[in-house]
């Protein structure tokens, strides 16, 4: 599991005080993007995946190709936003190349969609309202798993990490229409499934 | 339903919906925050790519299995056609053969029969004899 190696230990070794020159980040300076903004970036791969060790290897190339990458961020959209569409690009590649690797298919690493619904913290519900909540949870998770893949994108992106409809399209390269498109529609068919339409 | 119809649907959820995607957001930062407190296991790369090692072999094996068992296929189809020509081509030999030999012996018994079969005038021609004797 990659989670216990950090971006640190990736970078090369550079002076403690070294100040941003062009291409390479200081260490304090991306090391503080990675702690800052890693938890969301490996929920949001994880929640697309269902896959731990898929969501990890997947963080990481994000985070080592935005450190390769660096110079060419210019600060006009959130680091955030920015490290997210590139999540959303490493994703789509994986599953593109994941396709022609046919033996792969019957190979997979994915959480069970019940399994991944008893995660359901149980707050203060009684046990019977615990377990009404897990299988309308279970079932929002079989429709995010039927979802197009920019729909639950866009799903995850609004409904998981909370972000505002502007920082999906940035994240995702789409108009904000085509956003609130995906959006109706994925939260239609949740509709659908949850009340048993 | 038009979208529009769908995008006013989506503003105005009720509250069961909207609790329901609260939890579906609770169980899946539950998940992570869980998964990412983990300690680094580093038995799970190698048993992946074990796995994709063993993957790639069985591939492999099924591939060249395939192209094997296809190249035999393919032999033992043109043994199979060359051996049906050779016996057809001896059976049409000995067949020519049969036919040639009945024919000379056909042949041969029209000669002798013709040969043994007395002229048709013979007969005549000897009363003629015997009166002109007489």
């Amino acid at each position: 599991m990659a989670s216990g190696i950090g971006l640190k230990e990736m970078t090369p070794a550079m002076p403690e005080e070294a100040t941003r020159v062009y291409g390479e980040p200081s260490v304090r300076e991306f090391a503080g993007i990675v702690h800052a903004h890693r938890p969301q970036i490996f929920r949001f791969l994880l929640a697309s995946t269902r896959d731990v060790d898929l969501a990890e290897t997947l963080t990481q190339e994000c985070f080592l190709k935005a450190h390769r990458s660096w110079d060419s961020f210019r600060g006009e959209s959130s680091a955030m936003t920015w490290l997210m569409r590139i999540a959303i690009n490493l994703e789509k590649d994986h599953w593109r190349n994941r396709r022609l690797q046919f033996w792969r298919l019957t190979r997979t690493n994915s959480v069970d969609l019940d399994e991944a619904s008893d995660w359901l913290p149980s707050g203060e519900r009684t046990v019977e309202q615990h377990l009404i909540a897990k299988e309308k949870v279970a079932k929002v998770w079989e429709v995010v798993a039927k979802l197009s893949g920019r729909q639950r994108t866009v799903f995850l992106l609004r409904y998981v990490e909370e972000l505002e409809l502007a920082d999906i399209a940035r994240s995702t390269g789409l108009s904000e229409g085509t956003v609130k498109a995906h959006l109706s529609r994925a939260v239609s068919k949740v509709r659908a499934e949850v009340k048993g339409k | 339903m038009t979208l529009r119809r769908e995008i006013e649907q989506t503003s105005q959820m009720d509250e069961e919906l909207q609790q329901t995607l609260r939890d579906f957001r609770s169980s899946v930062h539950a998940w992570s925050e869980a998964e990412f407190s983990k300690p680094h296991k580093p038995v799970m790369v190698s048993r992946t790519s074990w796995r994709v090692a063993a993957g790639w072999a069985l591939g492999c094996v099924l591939a060249v299995g395939s192209v094997a068992g296809g190249l035999y296929e393919r032999h033992h189809q043109q043994e199979q056609a060359k051996i049906a020509a050779a016996a057809a081509a001896q059976q049409q030999k000995l067949a020519a053969e049969q036919r040639k030999e009945s024919e000379d012996l056909f042949a041969k018994v029209d000669s002798d029969v013709s040969r043994e079969v007395p002229s048709a005038m013979e007969p005549l021609a000897q009363m003629m004899a015997l009166d002109s004797t007489e």
